[in-house]
């Protein structure tokens, strides 16, 4: 058996904070991810991110990476890659196939679990043809494999992810026919939906995608108008000649095991669903499992990073390295930093879901 | 042999990325067929660039599958890697001579029968 003071689980942007966070203050901390390489999904983010300077605004998350693995390295934070959490049992027992191949069990003082999120799927008829696929698969393909997914996409979502992707695509050599959208009105940030209109991308709200066809692969896609209602109106229906459609529609919390752990959960639309309810300082219902990242409900790496601090900071202040006044200066700067990246018209839903989470959490304590 | 590493799929020149880096090439055998691939690329990212697409067959309705999710999640880019069945194909690095097959349904073991 593997004894170490502090588990991570993922190595993304809110994993990789967080341990860094509690090597800083001298803990013994291991990192585990299923990939073979850290870094989770911010090496395809090769756009500029937003926010203020603290926040690395206009540094592109693809350098942010790089940052966080060098730091990671100076601190000689050990990193388990090509390993899969399988559970976790009671008092922090992990049961872990290390290198794809070694079943270890890993006993931690504390557990920071920062698994991250899946893209959510639509459903319609040809859906399953070689050609659809999730609009992070495309931007795994060309930013990191580089290759082209297609030559004429269609994307669905005009979310973050669906515009984001969609300019990366072009910036990839690819055609993007038009960008889908079923709401009336478009979803992303104006300064990413800006770049791609124009640069000519054409724009169908108030559409979506009707079927896929193709024999063995996507060959053409039929989209159709929704009315008020969002029922598909008979007779607009139009057809694209594409090879790929993509597809942007949101993203689900990897909570597996948060779920398997036995912690409390509440579903909150706002954050991508059933995310693992947790206090202001990121412990769930289960003493000394700490959640970070979008496991903790969808945001951005921005905002992952600052909870995998949080997390990072407490997990060490529980375990006697900092004292209570140390731990709550760090912790405010971080909220302070939190609070900065939850503002706006996208930002503020996100706020009142996370503190409903956070209420939601403390009521537990205190049933009356 | 394909010209497989100038494919056209390949995004060789990148406004932000950059050029492509020349890395040393692999041949791997894909349906029998034999292809070149970049060395530690994923089997799924070569086989894109050799213009292949599908990558298995269902069980029942035998209709073609391809990469959706690209990070190891999803299973549908499986395929039988080295007579193994059901591996990931878009977590899964290439290796030189690595023999990979279209997978059938729920593909079969070489030694000990099928898990069907």
């Amino acid at each position: 058996m593997y004894k170490t003071s502090i588990a991570v689980i993922g190595g993304g942007p809110a994993g990789l904070s967080a341990a860094i966070e509690a090597a800083k203050a001298g803990a013994q901390v291991v990192v585990m991810d299923e990939n073979s390489r850290p870094g989770g999904q911010l090496f395809k983010q090769i756009h500029k991110f937003f926010g203020s300077q603290q926040h690395k605004a206009g540094v592109r998350g693809i350098d942010i990476g790089k940052e966080l693995l060098e730091e990671t390295q100076k601190l000689g934070i050990e990193v388990w890659l090509d390993t899969e959490v399988c559970g976790i049992e009671s008092n922090k027992l992990l049961w872990v196939v290390k290198n794809k191949t070694k079943s270890v069990q890993v006993l931690a003082e504390r557990i920071i679990l920062a698994s991250g999120a899946i893209e959510n799927s639509i459903y319609f008829p040809g859906w399953t043809l070689p050609g659809v696929m999730g609009a992070g698969a495309a931007q795994t393909f060309i930013n990191i494999y580089r290759v082209a997914p297609g030559k004429r996409i269609l994307m669905i979502g005009s979310g973050n992810v669906g515009v984001i992707v969609s300019y990366q695509l072009l910036q990839a050599g690819c055609e993007v026919a038009a960008i889908v959208e079923a709401a009336p009105k478009l979803g992303g940030y104006g300064v990413h939906t800006a770049k791609v209109c124009r640069a000519g991308v054409p724009f169908y709200t108030s559409h979506t995608v009707l079927r896929a066809l193709g024999e063995n692969k996507v060959e053409s896609a039929v989209i159709i108008e929704l009315d008020d209602s969002w029922n598909p109106i008979p007779g607009t229906e139009k057809v694209f000649e594409v090879d790929t459609i993509c597809i942007a529609t949101g993203l689900t919390p990897l909570a597996e095991l948060a779920w398997i752990a036995g912690c409390r959960f509440k579903y909150v639309p706002a954050l991508g669903g059933f995310v693992p309810l947790h206090d202001d300082n990121m412990e769930t219902t289960i003493e000394g499992l700490y959640v970070a990242g979008d496991v903790t409900g969808i945001e951005e790496a921005s905002s992952a990073m600052e909870e995998g601090r949080l997390a990072g900071i407490n997990t060490v202040a529980s375990l006697g390295f900092y004292s209570d006044k140390q731990r709550e200066r760090l912790c405010n700067e971080v909220r302070e930093r939190l609070d900065a990246l939850r503002r706006g018209p996208f930002g503020e839903k996100r706020k009142t879901s996370k503190e409903e989470i956070i209420t939601s959490r403390k009521e537990i304590q205190c049933p009356q | 042999m394909k010209g497989l590493i100038e494919s056209m799929n390949r995004i060789k020149h990148h406004i932000i990325l950059g050029d492509l880096e020349e890395r040393k090439k692999v041949k791997i055998v894909v349906d029998g067929e034999e292809m070149e691939a970049m060395e530690g690329e994923m089997i799924a990212a070569a086989l894109l660039a050799n213009g292949r697409k599908q990558f298995r067959y269902t069980k029942r309705y035998h209709s073609p599958r391809g990469i959706y999710c690209g990070i190891g999640r999803c299973t549908d880019c499986i395929m039988t890697v080295n007579a193994i069945p059901n591996v990931r194909t878009c977590i899964t690095p290439v290796e030189n001579g690595m023999v990979i097959e279209t997978q059938k349904g729920l593909g079969k073991w070489k030694r000990g029968g099928s898990c069907v």
